[in-house]
């Protein structure tokens, strides 16, 4: 029985709901997972905040041009109908509204969707690369997450205590044992995996979630 | 009009101490590293230019490149989006040993910061930032029922930037995602320095090609063959 999901797990549930088509910025590291799990049929077009509208897959090692790299500084290819612009018309399509989704990881969530994933606070050097940008402006902002940190502390919680990247701004959270939306400064649980009881998840969980009449059973394909 | 300066020690000559500098590129993609090492190579030579404040979304990757500069001490101050890398120890070192002072500025909110520096717009509002820590101190103003942080915008004494191609007029095409930064901070410099692969002759580069027009860059130096970062990093290689 699945005690929880693998990350790419939560990355092909998260790419479930990612239209044909859709403008999508997908963060660095884990949230690149999204891309390899597009439904067939679809495929969306990714967003990189360097410049490029629809990069494709890595190239084969030895043919990279390091003028054609993504956000995470790694060699991408490109896709036929792809495009190059500057840093301020990448961040226009970015605040302007113009992306359909935005898909990020997370230290925290707290319940009125205000989001931390940037800094883990005093110490070190801080780098906030274009979270804080992707935050605003996307018409959607997802997050996909483990659903308690390490030692077992809630990342979904009643408020952020590391420094914020954005105020009220995620709306939907896939963790590795729900699916989670963010509704008038509440937590919904949408799909919870049903080896788990309600009781269980929300012992597992920093804020209070509202159950509704109807909450799916979190099925995903075992990889 | 001939914008070509003969050498890349001609080209970074008149940057003095204390200046501010844009240098181009995210990450090793359109990074100047020629530009750069002329740069360095002046320091070591004569201990100037120094105490710069120098304008990059990263703080630089192993010992090339924008990384070398920081390591030999010629900043005094640096703002950026991201100062991590691969091997981002020159400058961590610095900073945490309180030698170089850090600007942490969203990404968008930098790139508009130096657009609006190259547009004469004096101050924006923008969305980002706000309730966070980095909007700190910063005026808040309400439009439509949503607050947006005030941010001012970024000028620099110079830019150092890599282009592809170049006409005699300083008219710039770029390559792939290269261009990133390099063509705002063209715009926001008092002079802006160029290092293209190729100069051509005005008339050459097809106007609707474009990406930069002349009137944004005062210099042009040609590097056929540029390094890039990565490939450097790869090799194990120091700047000098």
């Amino acid at each position: 029985m699945t005690t929880k999901l693998s990350n790419a797990q939560i990355a092909w549930r998260a790419a479930q709901d990612i239209d044909d088509g859709a403008y999508v910025n997908l963060g660095i590291g884990f949230p690149e997972m999204v891309a390899q799990y597009q439904p067939p049929g679809r495929q969306a077009v990714f967003h990189t905040e360097n410049g490029i509208l629809n990069f494709g897959e890595p190239p084969i090692a030895g043919e990279e041009d390091w003028d054609l790299i993504n956000a995470g500084k790694k060699a991408v290819t490109l896709n036929p109908g792809a495009a190059f612009f500057h840093h301020a018309d990448s961040f226009a399509m970015v605040r302007g509204g113009h992306l359909d989704v935005a898909i990020l990881g997370a230290y925290q969530v707290a319940e009125n969707g205000d989001l931390a994933n940037w800094s883990i606070g005093a110490g070190g050097v801080p780098a906030v690369g274009g979270a804080m940008d992707l935050v605003h402006g996307a018409k959607r902002v997802a997050v996909i997450t483990e659903h308690v940190t390490k030692t077992g502390a809630p990342k979904l919680v009643k408020r952020c205590t590391l420094p914020l990247t954005g105020v009220a701004c995620v709306t939907r959270v896939y963790t590795s044992l729900a699916v989670i939306d963010i509704e008038n400064g509440r937590f919904v649980l949408r799909e919870k995996l049903p080896s788990l009881s309600l009781e269980e998840l929300q012992a597992l969980t920093g804020a209070e979630f509202l159950v509704p009449d109807t909450v799916a059973d979190l099925v995903v394909p075992e990889f | 009009m001939d914008k070509t300066v003969p050498s890349l020690v001609a080209a970074v000559s008149g940057i003095g101490d204390g200046a501010t500098v844009m240098i181009g590129g995210f990450g090793g993609s359109g990074a100047p590293i020629e530009l750069i090492h002329a740069l360095i190579d002046r320091f070591v030579a004569t201990g100037h230019p120094k105490d710069l404040t120098i304008v990059n979304n990263n703080a630089g990757n192993g010992h090339v490149g924008l990384a070398a500069l920081i390591e030999q001490r010629m900043a005094r101050k640096l703002i950026c989006s991201f100062p991590r890398s691969a091997d981002p120890r020159v400058f961590t070192d610095l900073y945490l040993s309180g030698e170089i002072e850090l600007e942490l500025v969203p990404q968008g909110t930098l790139a508009e910061r130096i657009r609006a520096g190259g547009a004469g717009i004096p101050a924006f509002y923008t969305p980002t930032a706000y309730g966070t820590d980095l909007a700190a101190g910063k005026p808040i103003e309400v439009f439509d029922g949503r607050p947006y942080v005030q941010e001012r915008w970024l000028r620099a004494d110079f830019a150092i930037v890599k282009a592809h191609r170049g006409d005699r007029h300083g008219n710039l095409t770029y390559n792939k995602a290269a261009r990133n930064f390099n063509p705002l901070m063209c715009t926001a410099a008092a002079t802006t320095i160029a290092q293209v692969s190729e100069i051509v002759a005005p008339g050459e580069i097809d106007p609707e090609a474009v990406v930069t027009p002349g009137i944004f860059v005062q210099a042009l130096v040609a590097v056929a063959d540029p390094q890039q970062e990565e490939v450097l990093n790869r090799a194990g290689a120091r700047h000098p």
